[in-house]
């Protein structure tokens, strides 16, 4: 008989949550890129406070973004790379959010401060092995990268041109999963979002310039990719995601992004 | 009394019903496999798709070769079994026979913890612990290699074959025992010239559920193997057939997408073979 009630009880409880999920007020549903996740993630809470519409992220990355976008299964997707030409003969339109400046990282130990970008390409395509070479320790150097499609890799490798000839001794799926094993191996060299990067590990100025809100923006830091809103051509957004999709894409947005550690494109 | 035949029934059929829901729910994913996995392997050619040793599935001249993924993964889970298989069947061995009911008791549920623990939890112990220490134990740039994974599923697998040999163990007769014990062998002589034979399907039926667990293990494999689709070597990144299919799936598209999709169906007949293997050592200990 317990038993019978405890299940009663269990059962009554998950009506209650449900109904408590289907008398939600208005929500916009974003979805993609996992490097998004922070800016999205204060754009939102900012939004909220506004206007009292809820923002839900999915952090599926870029490629699962946009698809959820064509499928209709989220208001706007995220992508941290530009679409690709098949993904806008879909029907899909981009609208550039902000600027990323991905970080070149390596061990706090490792005396290297400054590469330029020929350096990183033949250090990543293995014509540069060891790091005293370039006036680092004797060691081996170990390539950390990112798996194949990932918006990061993309940006990377193309910024560098060094597409496909990476030889990559471990591919991670995630930025903290770089970090992580960056800061485990002193002879270690990764990329990483630059809003992402942590102090367990050293970011590098690349051709002397460091990676900042300035050097991103005006283009002298050069290792750096779009921030996209992905969105179906032609069709109209609900009422609540235009409203958020006007505020993230207008100039009172600016500090919000910035506060995330990207640079706002307008 | 009519009654009660009407509510028999109506319990019969819902039952029968909750029973279809899962052979369902196999037909649905075997049948969602074949179909979504069969397209790129004939855009590919199954045998460049099997048997071609570059996996390049992002570049301007894309190639799908799985030998890499496929070799990896049987390379390391033999190399699982070859170093879970003895520590598991010696602990099982000695959990059912030998222990005192207390060492028993505290042992067995560590081992219980121990298939408990999410496999997320081994990768990120793995990540954090075993690779810096497997580099620098061998003085290797990385650690991060098919050794390591290699003991991270070694690890994984030791309660599926400790426990189901327990089973295998205890239920052999203990007229059996008492027997051999009479007939003057010694304790240990006759757990492993009578015990054991007379559990040999069931200790079999462990080894190959450990097969089965892994080389269908993906997470914490992805975390401490480097993912690199080489071919395998003991020290080497390497990149399983598991590991193909989560790493890439988040961001694929088109073919890449298709060819992950028959990576999943390569994997499944392979978990096909094993349990078919597994349901032939349970029939023979059934006979």
């Amino acid at each position: 008989m317990k038993k019978i009630i405890s299940i009663f009880a269990t059962a009554i409880i998950m009506l209650g949550a449900l109904t408590g999920c289907s008398s939600e007020k208005e929500s916009v549903a974003t979805d993609g890129s996992t490097s998004m996740e922070k800016v999205i993630g204060v754009l939102g809470e900012t939004f909220e406070n506004d206007t009292g519409i809820t923002v839900t992220y999915n952090p599926t990355g870029s490629g699962s973004g946009i698809k959820a976008v064509a499928a209709g299964t989220c208001d706007i997707g995220l992508s941290s790379r530009d679409l690709k030409e098949e993904e806008k003969a879909q029907g899909l339109t981009a609208t550039v959010l902000a600027y990323d400046g991905i970080a070149i990282i390596v061990n706090p130990e490792n005396p290297i401060n400054d590469l330029d970008v020929e350096t990183i390409a033949k250090i990543y395509t293995g014509e540069i092995a060891n790091w005293k070479e370039i006036g680092g320790n004797d060691s081996e150097i170990v390539l950390i990268g990112r798996e194949a499609g990932s918006g990061t890799r993309d940006g990377f490798e193309s910024i560098t041109g060094t597409e496909d000839i990476c030889k990559y001794r471990q591919e991670l799926t995630s930025t903290g999963d770089v970090i992580t094993t960056v800061a485990g191996n002193p002879a270690a060299i990764g990329y990483a979002s630059v809003a992402s990067v942590k102090d367990s590990v050293k970011m590098l100025t690349v051709g002397g310039v460091a990676p900042s809100e300035d050097t991103i923006k005006d283009g002298s830091y050069v290792v750096q990719r779009p921030f996209v809103l992905v969105t179906k051509t032609g069709a109209e957004l609900s009422e609540s995601a235009q409203k958020f999709f006007d505020y993230i894409t207008s100039e009172n947005a600016r500090p919000a992004i910035s506060s995330a550690g990207v640079v706002a494109a307008n | 009394m009519k009654k009660n035949k009407m509510i028999e029934r109506a319990i019969h059929g819902a039952f029968l019903i909750l029973g279809l829901l899962t052979v369902g729910c196999v037909l649905l994913i075997t049948i969602y496999l074949v179909i979504s996995g069969i397209p790129a392997i004939t855009e590919i050619g199954l045998f460049d798709f099997l048997f071609g040793a570059k996996w390049a599935s992002t570049a301007d001249e894309p190639s799908y070769g799985i030998l890499p993924f496929i070799l990896t993964s049987v390379y390391g889970t033999a190399g699982a079994i070859l170093i879970g298989v003895p520590i598991g069947f010696f602990a099982a061995v000695y959990l059912s026979k030998m222990a005192n009911p207390k060492v028993k008791a505290f042992m067995e549920g560590a081992v219980s913890l121990l298939a408990g623990i999410p496999s997320v939890v081994y990768g990120l112990v793995g990540m954090l612990v075993l690779v810096p220490a497997v580099r620098e134990v061998f003085d290797i740039p990385d650690g991060a290699s098919l050794f390591s994974a290699i003991i991270i599923l070694a690890i994984m697998i030791l309660p599926s074959i400790i426990k189901v040999s327990m089973t295998a163990l205890e239920a052999v007769p203990k007229e059996y025992e008492d027997a051999s014990l009479a007939l003057g062998a010694t304790p240990v002589e006759t757990y492993f010239r009578v015990s054991v034979p007379a559990a040999k399907s069931g200790i079999a039926a462990a080894v190959v559920l450990g097969v089965g667990r892994a080389i269908g293990e993906a997470m914490a494999v992805m975390m401490v193997s480097g993912n690199v689709p080489n071919m395998p070597s003991l020290f080497q990144s390497v990149r399983f057939l598991t590991t193909a299919v989560a790493s890439e799936m988040s961001y694929s598209s088109g073919l890449q997408q298709q060819a992950l999709f028959s990576i999943a169906l390569v994997l499944f007949l392979f978990i096909m073979l094993i349990n078919a293997t597994l349901n032939f050592f349970l029939k023979k200990e059934k006979d």
